[in-house]
């Protein structure tokens, strides 16, 4: 899925982008475990999670993933968005909850991380 | 791409317990020297990860301890090795799920008890030592096959 249209499906807000509209997502994977981001997921994912903190940008940095989601409009801290744009993480705001977030993506065509 | 390692590489990095605001630093570090080595991508992903669950146990559980990574022309080996409480029941604590993090430390997204299986998963040899009171050594060992997922 082009990153334009997770952004519009979303109703997100970016706040740091480091991408081409048109870059293909492959996949989805949605925790607020970081150990599960790293168990289970694939490079070129988006994360979709609460944990709208430092460990969420780094735990992507670590697993390759290039574009996060906070859930519910949580606004991340400084530090947060600063590390985003550091490791070239596109971060986006949607004020959707984790499971309608997840619903509409999925209605729309994309997929969890195979395991 | 594949790498052409010629000789050994060294390197160590010291964790200091509790300071969440630095940790993953050490496992960043990792995964750009190997990347710059022109190390395979999914090689590169699978020793960052391990590094960053031991990085994580150690910033967790431990007063403080040190990464050590070993690159050859053949594998990569990291040995995280801590001063914290040890582990008393190793099997236990390999179980995907047991986990004795406390609160803080979920709050933060970790201690869902995924740690130690994550590092023996991308691990294609993985050892365990820990003496309770003293502190816990793992040793992990990622070969560098012609394909990191084959290589397993």
């Amino acid at each position: 899925m082009r990153l334009d249209e997770i952004i519009r499906i979303l109703d997100a807000v970016t706040v740091t982008n480091s991408l081409e509209p048109g870059e293909e997502i492959e996949w989805a994977c949605a925790t607020d475990l970081m150990s599960d981001v790293l168990y289970y997921s694939r490079g070129n994912s988006v994360l979709i999670t609460g944990l709208a903190k430092q460990q969420a940008i780094r735990t992507s940095d670590i697993a390759d993933i290039r574009v996060v989601v906070f859930t519910r409009g949580k606004e991340p801290d400084t530090q947060t968005i600063e590390l985003a744009r550091m490791k070239n993480i596109t971060l986006l705001i949607t004020p959707y909850s984790m499971y309608t977030a997840c619903g509409k993506l999925y209605e729309e065509g994309l997929r969890c991380c195979p395991e | 791409m594949k790498a052409k390692i010629d000789r050994t590489y060294e390197g160590s990095f010291h964790i200091v317990g509790g300071d969440f605001s630095r940790a993953g630093e050490a496992s960043t570090e990792l995964k750009t020297i190997l990347l710059r080595m022109g190390m395979d991508e999914e090689i590169v992903r699978r020793v960052a990860i391990a590094t960053f669950e031991a990085e994580m146990n150690i910033m967790i559980y431990a007063t403080a301890g040190i990464l050590r990574y070993t690159i050859t022309p053949e594998e990569i080996r990291v040995v995280a090795e801590d001063m914290g409480p040890g582990i008393e029941d190793i099997e236990l604590a390999m179980q995907e799920g047991y986990s004795t993090a406390p609160d803080w430390v979920r709050e933060m997204g970790w201690g869902a008890g995924m740690g130690l299986p994550n590092m023996k998963k991308n691990s294609d040899v993985f050892r365990i030592e820990s003496v309770v009171g003293e502190g816990t050594t793992v040793e992990m060992t990622i070969r560098l096959g012609d394909c990191g997922e084959e290589s397993r």
